[in-house]
Order: structure tokens, then sequence, then C-alpha cells
């Protein structure tokens, strides 16, 4: 009875990986993957030489790291205050609050970012005249400085509330009489934040961190789809992925495009397995 | 509890502050967007309008509702929601269910080949093409069937199905139940939370995805709601939207007070509101089952 579950699998996910080859060919439309010519790495050196690779690896790069660097610690911290937090219902509320984004598609994120930061009476430009700090309305998402802020920004906003579930459960897993020795001790609450929250929820850190570092050259790619609809932006908003659609579907480049994709699936599964080597690193000093 | 020093009370009052803000940046701008929709879009054109509607009006859902255009994809976004849980869920416990068993033989290689394509996968374009040679575009099967068994909830099923007693799906085998069965009888009927919260969340997924609908569909009567969005959201369909559903079945009277009092942009705040409220309306409620879920997923690692 499993069988038909496997192929479907294998429909769905196996012959597509076959279909990586035409990354080598000249794909035609009307030959299918049969009846195309084979030119080698012909669209990998186009890739590598075209202007567009730095652009869109660097994109990559410092889309990555940022989401990473400051998208990471976010939940954490959230939860941690959420922690600090005595009445319950008004933990509660919060709490609730703070998923609603995550269960919205980014289309919606995207209509109510947008709104918000318009030229037309949004309410970010209305604020920042009221409060006197520019003199005419920004058009926020046309200008390439503010983009990655932006994305970044838009993201942690819209994944910390759910993604600090699983730190708020590990850190209810603590034994509550750690924090009453400590406290008899004389320390006070951001005493024990350091010295016993947050080395007995290290182990759960430690395992997202993993995971996050063999995701990195997944920049993103609904997200920028759909806030950087303006062209201005491509100079800073082009990652792997999106360049992959644009060359693909826009511009039919379907071999090219599907080179660009290889290469990066390349690059992700060797972050992934270096990271898992550090996981076993970092596992047995942890124990 | 424990007394608090001088220095937690004041982490405490900042904490609170904190949290408040975050509460407010969280929700403003939804609530903002709705205010937009209720609000006549040219009074909303003079601008300042942040916290409640000065010139209350149903007129931009009046539009919204009238434009078939909308009730349609609304229609296809609630089918797909319903066919595609369904079915993902069947599937994908099916195949835990066979995975789980002992008996079946060389279950590791399956749950290896399973496991490899979390890791690799052919790409988007790739895909794209298979998809297009089995003569699937356009169809609505090609927002289900290429997605439908997830292995990832497969692991969490089977991880499930693993701990429940052996001798129950042994005592109903002797019984005479084939392992179908077995599976819909008495193993999915104990495994309330986990088919609940994955039930949540392939829901959420369907109800929210819009990107395969854009590249697979060109057939404007099987668009979801989402990607009828995302093209209104990027386009100036709206004004044709506008002039659409005032152009057919309006009266004049009625015609010459929407065109003056409904903008694009009240438009589009009123369509977001549409494809949100179905999601808005439901999570709450099932908080409880979510939060287990996460729990799950991340303990499988």
């Amino acid at each position: 009875m499993v069988l038909p579950a496997l192929v479907f699998i294998f429909i769905f996910s196996y012959l597509p990986m076959y279909g990586v080859l035409m990354a080598f060919q000249d794909y035609q439309l009307f030959g299918g993957f049969f009846n195309s010519p084979w030119v080698g790495t012909k669209h990998f050196a186009a890739f590598f030489s075209s202007p567009d690779f730095w652009t869109v690896m660097r994109n990559t790069i410092v889309i990555s790291l940022l989401k990473l660097g400051i998208g990471f610690p976010a939940p954490i911290l959230l939860a941690l205050m959420l922690n600090e937090i005595r009445a319950l219902l008004f933990k509660r509320i919060i709490q609730t609050v703070s998923y609603l984004p995550h269960f919205l598609s980014w289309v919606i994120v995207g209509g109510v970012v947008g709104s918000m930061l318009s030229t037309d009476n949004g309410s970010v430009n209305m604020l920042l005249l009221k409060l006197n700090l520019i003199h005419e309305p920004v058009s926020f998402l046309s200008v390439p400085e503010y983009f990655w802020g932006i994305l970044v920004g838009t993201g942690i906003w819209k994944e910390m509330g759910f993604a600090a579930i699983v730190y708020l459960a590990a850190i209810a897993g603590i034994d509550p009489h750690l924090y009453e020795a400590a406290a008899i001790d004389g320390a006070g609450r951001f005493k024990q934040i350091q010295l016993i929250t947050l080395p007995c929820i290290r182990p759960v850190i430690i395992i997202f961190m993993i995971l996050a570092v063999g995701n990195i050259l997944n920049a993103g790619f609904e997200d920028i789809l759909i806030l950087a609809t303006n062209p201005v932006l491509r100079d800073v908003s082009d990652v792997i992925d999106t360049y992959v659609y644009r060359m693909g579907f826009l511009n039919n480049r379907y071999s090219y495009a599907a080179a660009a994709g290889l290469f990066k699936a390349i690059v992700s599964v060797g972050l992934l397995a270096a990271a898992n080597r550090a996981a076993r690193k970092m596992g047995s000093s942890l124990w | 509890m424990m007394k608090l020093s001088a220095g937690d009370k004041v982490l405490q009052v900042f904490i609170y502050i904190l949290m408040l803000l975050l509460g407010f940046v969280t929700l403003y701008p939804f609530w903002n967007s709705l205010v937009i929709s209720l609000n006549s879009g040219a009074d909303t054109a003079l601008g300042g309008i942040t916290f409640w509607p000065r010139s209350p009006t149903l007129d931009n859902y009046e539009v919204v509702f009238r434009d078939s255009r909308i009730g349609q994809a609304f229609l296809i976004s609630a089918l797909r929601t319903v066919s595609g849980t369904l079915l993902s869920v069947l599937f994908t416990a099916v195949l835990a269910y066979g995975l789980s068993r002992h008996e079946l033989m060389g279950r590791k290689y399956y749950m290896v080949f399973c496991v490899v394509t979390m890791y690799f996968s052919g790409g988007l374009i790739p895909t794209f093409l298979l998809l297009r040679e089995f003569g699937m575009m356009d169809t609505f099967w090609v927002l289900i069937i290429p997605g439908m068994i997830s292995v990832y909830n497969m692991i969490i099923f089977r991880t499930f199905f693993l701990g429940l007693p052996a001798g129950l799906a042994e005592s109903a085998r002797i019984d005479g139940c084939n392992h179908i069965g077995v599976l819909i009888r008495i193993i999915l009927p104990i495994s309330g939370p986990v088919v609940a919260t994955l039930s949540l969340f392939t829901a959420v997924y369907h109800w929210n995805e819009w990107f395969s609908a854009s590249i697979y569909i060109n057939n404007p009567n099987l668009i979801p709601i989402q990607t009828l969005l995302k093209q209104i959201l990027n386009s100036n369909i709206v004004t044709d939207q506008l002039l659409q559903a005032i152009g057919t079945n309006a009266a004049a009277q009625d015609r010459l007070s929407l065109v003056q009092t409904v903008t694009s942009k009240s438009l589009i705040m009123a369509t977001t509101m549409v494809a949100t409220l179905p999601i808005v309306l439901v999570y709450p409620f099932l908080q409880k089952y979510f939060v287990k879920g996460v729990l799950i997923g991340s303990i499988k690692e």
C-alpha cells in the first residue's frame, strides 16, 4: 500500500532530477529532454562570466547573512522577553498577535507593507512627515538603499512570533528550582537569563543555527518577488532563485536558468554537509 | 513569588512597553488596511486615515463582491484548500503507516528514497517543463497533485505511529481488518492531534500558495484568490475591475456614486481583506494545535 505514494514521489521528485541534465543541453521546446543537442558546460560558463553573476552572488550572500545575523536572534529575544511577562492574559494576547503574520500569504503581507510604505498617504510617510523627519513622502520601495532593510525587517516581522514557539517551549522545560536557587544566591532576572535560561536552551539554539546555515543560499524567493516589483531594485534584489525564475520564465532561457539553479543546488548541498559536520562536532562538545 | 529588585522592576517595565509596541507594530498594518477598506476611497485619498474610518462605507466591498472573478477565485481557493488538504493528509498518512510497519520489506530503503527528495530536487525549471510535458498546465489538479505527498509531514506522522502501542493494530488485524481498515478505523482516530496539526498546516499552505498558479495556470477561471490578488497588486486591472463591476449590473445612480467613491487603493485593500479574513478568523482557535505541531516537527531532528 505504500507503492502508490512512492510512485508519486518518483514521478514528481525524481523525474525532475533527470531534468537537470538540460543544464548541459540547448533545450528546445519541441525536442524535449531527448532530442535537444548536448552542449557541455556552455551554460555554466555563460553564467559564471556574465556580469549578473557577481551581482546575484553578492545579493544572495548579503541577504542571507543579514537574515541569519538579525533574523535568527530575533525570536530568541522575543521568547526571553515573553517569558519575563507575569500577566498571563497579556502574554497570551501578545503571543497570539505575534503569530498572525505567519499565517498570511506573502501576497497579503506585501500588499499591507506596500500600503504602509506608499507615498499615497501611507502611514509610515504620514508619521515621518508629522515628526518633521522628512519633508516630502519617500517612495521607500523604489530606493535601492532601503531595500535590504525592508526585506529583512518584513521577514522578521512575519516569522518572529512563530519561530519563538520552540524557544518558549524549551524555556518552559527548565527546572524552576534552578531559578529559585539563583535568586537565593542574589541573582537578578538579568543574571538569571544570562546564567540559566540561555545555557539551558543552548542545544535548541544550536540545532536551529545549523539548519539555518545549511539554508544559507536560500536568500529568499517569494518575499523578493513580492517586495521587489520595481525594476529599479534589481541590482540589490536579484538572488539566485529569482534570477533563475526571471531567466527561465520571462526570458525563456530554460537551459541557462537550469544551469544557474544546478549551481546553487550543488553549493547548498556542500554547505549542508559542512553544517552537519559542524553539528556533530558541537554535539559532542555539548554533552 | 519572589520579590523583585529595583533593577528587575525596570526590566519588567521595559519589557512590557516593548511588547506593547511589538503588538502594535504587528497589528496596526492590518488594522489600517481594514480601515482603508471600510472608508470611502475618495476620502482616503485626502490622507490622514489611521485608526478609524472617517467616511465609512461598504462601497469597496460592494465592487469586490460584484466582480465575478473574485468570487470565482475565492471558490477555486476553497476547493483547492479542501481537496488538497484531504488528499495530501490521507496519502501522506497511508505512506507513513506503511513505512511504520515492521513487516514491510526494505522499508529502510524506502525511507531513504523519500528523505533524499527533501535535500535534492530537480529545481524550478525542470519541474515546470515536466509538468508541461504531462499536459498538466492549466488544470486544477496541477495545484494539488505534484505536492500531494509531503515527506516532512510523513516523517512526523511516522514518528507518531511508531510511538503507538503495537498490539493495537495487531488485535485489529487478528479480528480480520485489512491494513486500510486499521489505518482509517483505528490509527487515524487516535492520532487526533497530529492529524489536526498537519491538516491545519496543509490547509494554510493551500490557501496561501500563489506562485504555482502564477506559472502553471493561464485560464482566468482557475486562478486562486492569492494569485489574483498578486495580479491586482501588480497592475492596473483594478480599474478594469471597477469598470466591469459597475458597467454590468448596477443602476445608473449606483454607478455614479461608486465611481465617485471607490479608488484603486481602497479596492486593493478590500480585496486583501477578503483574502485574509478566513485565516484570521480561525487561527486563534487552532493555537493549541499548531503550538503542539511545531514542537512535534522540531523534535524529530
